[in-house]
């Protein structure tokens, strides 16, 4: 039913530009499109919930297997809690790019999308600003729940800042990913494949930082990590941006 | 396009014959070096494969910068050989690494910067081919390959320098890292700068006879195409 869904649209499409050449762009505001794009994940998600509850279970599973993988005495564990929380937040994380994206495709809804007169790079804003919307509350559930089973504060300012650049590079480079990847028949285990070798300096400087921040490392040391998220997060979030009509041309 | 020109196969005899001159000046003529023995001829061609790895690498990213502008599809062939000979040479570059660094170090593998960063470029690499295996049109799989390429194009230069100051308690001025400045002596530099050389034109070698066979794969895939229509 969704595939004679597909086949309408684009046939439609096919019309359209044989006919005359629709303006892109112009016609809709740029902001209005990424925000009409942001407001229909979140309306959808709260419908459903099914995106979050997933993550979120899942991030809770991960901790739990954690605490049997690490074994440690309550030194050793601060130790490895940025370690812990960052692998946690990117598995669950390629979770949610995937479903998100899934979801769009399967049900047509990327074409729908694709047609509608707007520039790409809006379509894929409100892609990766809902992405990161998600992340963001599953980080936010899990950092209080995690508080609590370790008894240990995990609320600072610090940390909620360098999750919160985390998260941003590695949303936007999820979401051009996660673009390509759906068309894959392998696509939940290809978008892991394709992200993390790329998401590593986001990695590395999330881990590094947040574990500044919780060791109560003075700025001055956890500041070179902190220019290394933002510097990740302007570079890639521009690159995927030019990049986004690329891979969902037809 | 079906049989290999003439220049190709007197580069496949130069390419032959420049890496057997490399043999015995690393291995016979350079001099054997004061503390580390003979271990360390494996240096003149494990600087020489990385040296190609990387050359493969630019050649990768340009490419497809290059095919996103023009659309032609034997950059994304060229893009592809770039990868395929990066990937191997890299991987005989860690080898290479390997065996200087057990007697050296004591140890097979060690997490410094560059290794660590080798070791996440072969897995993009790997990715890459993944990635182009799980997409069939061709014209989506040279575009997605070119995006990805632009992606990891900017990412492993990032990554390397996030290992460095992850490696080092104080962060390092951008510079050439670690300073393993070998004091070589005349016919050690010979040597070397030789087996760069050599290396370049089998680099060049393969790459043209890489691009040749691909672009007669992209052949045989279209005519299959055409006749399954």
């Amino acid at each position: 039913m969704s595939a004679q869904a597909v086949q309408r649209p684009r046939a439609e499409a096919a019309d359209a530009r044989a006919g005359e050449a629709p303006p892109r762009g112009r016609s809709s505001s740029f902001f209005g499109a990424m925000v009409a794009v942001v407001q229909k994940d979140i309306a959808a998600e709260f419908r459903s919930r099914e995106l979050l509850s997933a993550m979120l279970v899942f991030s809770l599973l991960v901790v739990l297997i954690f605490n049997f993988a690490l074994e440690l005495d309550i030194q050793t564990r601060r130790g490895v809690t940025a370690g812990v929380l960052w692998t946690t937040f990117a598995f669950a994380g390629t979770l949610g790019l995937n479903r998100s994206m899934a979801v769009e495709k399967d049900r047509g809804c990327l074409d729908g999308l694709l047609l509608a007169p707007v520039d790409r790079a809006a379509i894929y804003l409100g892609k990766a600003i809902s992405n990161l919307a998600f992340m963001l509350v599953v980080e936010a559930a899990v950092l209080p729940i995690y508080s609590f089973l370790y008894n240990v504060n995990l609320l600072r300012p610090g940390l909620l800042l360098v999750i919160l650049l985390g998260s941003i590079g590695y949303a936007a480079v999820g979401t051009l990913l996660s673009a390509m990847a759906v068309h894959a028949r392998t696509r939940d285990i290809l978008l892991p494949i394709l992200l993390f070798p790329l998401a590593v300096p986001v990695l590395i400087a999330a881990v590094k930082a947040s574990g500044g921040y919780l060791a109560n490392a003075p700025y001055a040391d956890i500041k070179p990590w902190i220019s290394l998220l933002i510097g990740y997060d302007v570079i890639f979030t521009s690159i995927a941006y030019m990049l986004f009509d690329f891979v969902v041309e037809e | 396009m079906s049989s290999k020109s003439v220049v190709l196969r007197i580069l496949d005899v130069v390419a032959v014959l420049l890496l057997a001159a490399s043999t015995y000046l690393a291995l016979f003529f350079a001099p054997t070096e004061a503390q580390m023995g003979q271990v360390q001829r494996v240096f003149y061609f494990h600087v020489a494969t990385a040296w190609v790895g990387m050359l493969g690498f630019m050649a990768a990213t340009l490419a497809g910068v290059i095919y996103l502008i023009t659309k032609n599809l034997k950059w994304d062939t060229v893009a592809m050989s770039a990868v395929e000979i990066s990937l191997v040479f890299f991987f005989i570059t860690i080898v290479l690494g390997s065996i200087w660094a057990r007697p050296i170090w004591n140890t097979w593998w060690t997490w410094d910067p560059r290794l660590t960063t080798a070791a996440i470029t072969e897995l993009i690499y790997i990715a890459y081919f993944m990635l182009r295996q799980a997409v069939d049109d061709p014209e989506r799989r040279a575009r997605f390959s070119a995006v990805y390429a632009l992606l990891f194009g900017p990412s492993v230069p990032l990554t390397f320098y996030a290992i460095r100051m992850y490696r080092t308690i104080h962060p390092v001025v951008v510079g050439s890292g670690q300073a393993d400045t070998l004091p070589l002596t005349a016919e050690m530099k010979i040597a070397f700068f030789f087996a760069l050389f050599a290396f370049t034109v089998i680099f060049v070698d393969l790459f043209w006879n890489r691009i040749r066979l691909g672009r007669l794969q992209q052949q045989v895939e279209q005519l299959r195409l055409s006749a399954s229509d």
